[in-house]
């Protein structure tokens, strides 16, 4: 993992490298049918669940906003903790959703499937 | 809600791939919603709960509101006009408006794919040179004894595969259920499916191609490298462990999900479990079933095979079908700029697609049918709101294990079905390419009409 501490002129920040895990979720499939237009779906999928351990280092709380970015593009999230035994370190995940398409490359090494998993994205929280 | 209520027996869900067709709708007739689903798994719920009538156009071009036949027009003369239209989609819908579907990609000389290529695609292609040890779901709750899945999390996305499927039900040579079962989750991650598993394995984070060669070899009698664990996360003797297991069981299958297809290796992870199923057989029976998404995404493959000879990724640009994944999928054809209009069915890209495909999809017209309004309908040159599959439609769908399944609707939609709107397009598309094919010195009525005769 690469780590940057820096300053703005808010205080210290920190970037780091996370290998981001898109994927399905139980509350995405039910707020999917509300609507994907919906503020209950938008919520869902703006969720970025984290290792509790990564997050603390960060020093992140739930909630608090990060901008996630790559070579593709970038989105801003929030961040919630999961158990260090249930995420590994240096990995977080995503309910599947617009936020995280804006990350996914469209290269598809000739098989038609971009890589949709395993993206290696900045993580940076947002100063407010 | 009304006294009104009908009871709709064995109706089925088509949310998931699970193809549930045991539920009991209770549907109040005067509201026209359906207001308790037994037996339905949380995705089912919300799927029978949400879906009630919208006041909303039923066609509208340009976000203003227009007849459904002005809309079929400007449809037909959009995809016609197009020197590149792809269709794409479709596994949200019945067979019977897939096969509308192929029919207009081929009038129009297009690019047809479905919402496979960026799901189990790269499975797709490793069928192809690795072959399927396969079976129902049926086999599998009467006899498999050794359960694996690997890279899916079916407690959230598959609710009922569990309970109706693969772990608890009792089955013919199974009575006990799960007792009679081994489960193994093999996941980077711990998920809401971890507890059901007897056996938890968590390897590295891109190392599954890795696990399953070295479980391939440990089958064949080799010995591993000392350092496996270094590589791949998992101790050898759990490796042995299963090997084992899976020599000896009398029915194993593996179950296998996007954390495969949608990961580095995609078609080669797929590939690896497809061999390590194949040399299981060896052995003892063992059978691999990709565990699909969208309700009728199997019954996409199998329209777009009958009707190509290619399950996805298929171009008519030159009055064949062609099968070329990395050029036909949908994708590439829309982030390497090559289509130039879209019919997009019952499927969200503008929602889920790589940003370059999206800007690209953003800026040719597009045709969209779907349900409810979405990223790709809200923008779409004409939008079609079309009634529910399974809900307010009949018609046929594929379970994941190619099992088709007859739908029972639960109350009518003044919408109309995909299937009807399509063949509506169709009959002008093929008017459309008969008139432009004279006009371009094509001689002989019945000769232009043969050339435009559906598949």
């Amino acid at each position: 993992m690469i780590i940057i501490n820096g300053d703005s002129k808010q205080g210290k920040f920190v970037v780091e490298n996370l290998i981001l895990i898109p994927g399905r979720s139980s509350k995405q499939g039910t707020t999917l049918n509300q609507g994907k237009l919906k503020d209950a779906y938008k919520e869902v999928t703006t969720t970025l669940e984290m290792n509790q351990d990564d997050m603390d280092r960060m020093k992140l709380v739930d909630g608090d906003e990060v901008r996630l970015k790559n070579e593709t593009g970038e989105t801003k999230v929030r961040c919630l903790g999961k158990k260090p035994e249930d995420l590994p370190a240096g990995t977080a995940f995503i309910p599947y959703g617009p936020p995280s398409s804006e990350l996914m490359a469209s290269d598809t090494a000739g098989c038609g499937m971009p890589l949709s998993k395993h993206m290696i994205v900045e993580i940076e929280k947002i100063l407010s | 809600m009304s006294e009104n209520i009908k009871i709709i027996k064995d109706a089925t869900c088509t949310f998931c791939g699970c193809v549930c067709d045991d539920m009991e709708l209770h549907v109040d007739v005067e509201e026209k919603r359906i207001v308790k689903a037994k037996k339905a798994c949380v995705l089912g719920k919300a799927w029978f709960l949400e879906h009630t009538i919208e006041d909303a156009p039923a066609a509208m071009i340009d976000g203003k509101e227009v007849s459904i036949e002005e809309a079929i027009e400007e449809a037909a003369q959009t995809l016609v006009k197009a020197k590149f239209p792809i269709t794409y989609g479709l596994s949200d819908t019945t067979s019977e408006a897939q096969r509308e579907a192929v029919a207009i990609t081929d009038y129009i000389k297009g690019n047809i794919d479905t919402t496979t290529s960026v799901c189990h695609g790269p499975s797709g292609l490793a069928f192809q040179g690795i072959g399927e040890s396969t079976s129902t779901l049926g086999e599998v709750k009467n006899r498999a004894d050794l359960v694996i899945y690997w890279g899916g999390n079916p407690a959230e996305s598959h609710p009922r595969h569990f309970g109706r499927y693969a772990v608890t039900p009792k089955g013919m040579f199974t009575p006990g259920g799960k007792k009679d079962r081994t489960i193994v989750l093999v996941d980077v991650r711990k998920t809401k499916s971890s507890p059901v598993a007897d056996i938890l394995i968590k390897p590295k984070l891109g190392k599954d191609f890795e696990v399953l060669w070295a479980l391939r070899a440990l089958v064949k009698g080799k010995k591993l490298a000392d350092n496996i664990e270094e590589i791949t996360g998992v101790p050898l003797e759990t490796l042995e462990d299963l090997a084992e297991r899976m020599k000896n069981c009398k029915f194993g299958v593996l179950f296998f999900g996007m954390g495969l297809t949608m990961t580095r290796g995609r078609h080669f992870n797929s590939g690896a479990l497809l061999a390590l199923a194949t040399d299981l057989n060896e052995f003892t029976h063992f059978v691999a079933k990709p565990v699909r998404g969208h309700g009728n995404v199997t019954g996409a493959d199998n329209v777009v095979s009958w009707q190509t000879g290619y399950p996805f990724g298929v171009n008519f640009s030159r009055g064949y079908p062609r099968f070329n994944p990395g050029e036909f999928t949908t994708v590439d054809t829309l982030a390497n700029g090559h289509a130039d209009a879209a019919l997009i069915v019952a499927s969200d890209p503008a929602s889920n697609f790589p940003k370059k495909a999206i800007d690209h999809l953003k800026s040719i017209p597009v045709v969209a049918l779907d349900t409810k309004r979405t990223e790709t309908t809200k923008d779409a040159h004409v939008a079609f709101k079309t009634s529910t599959y399974g809900i307010n439609t009949t018609g046929t769908v594929y379970r994941m294990d190619d099992v088709p399944i007859t739908l029972r609707p639960a109350f009518e939609s003044p919408f109309p079905d995909d299937e009807s709107i399509l063949t509506g397009i169709k009959k002008r598309v093929q008017e459309l390419m008969i008139a432009k094919h004279q006009a371009t010195g094509a001689s002989g009525e019945a000769k232009v009409a043969a050339a435009f005769t559906p598949l």
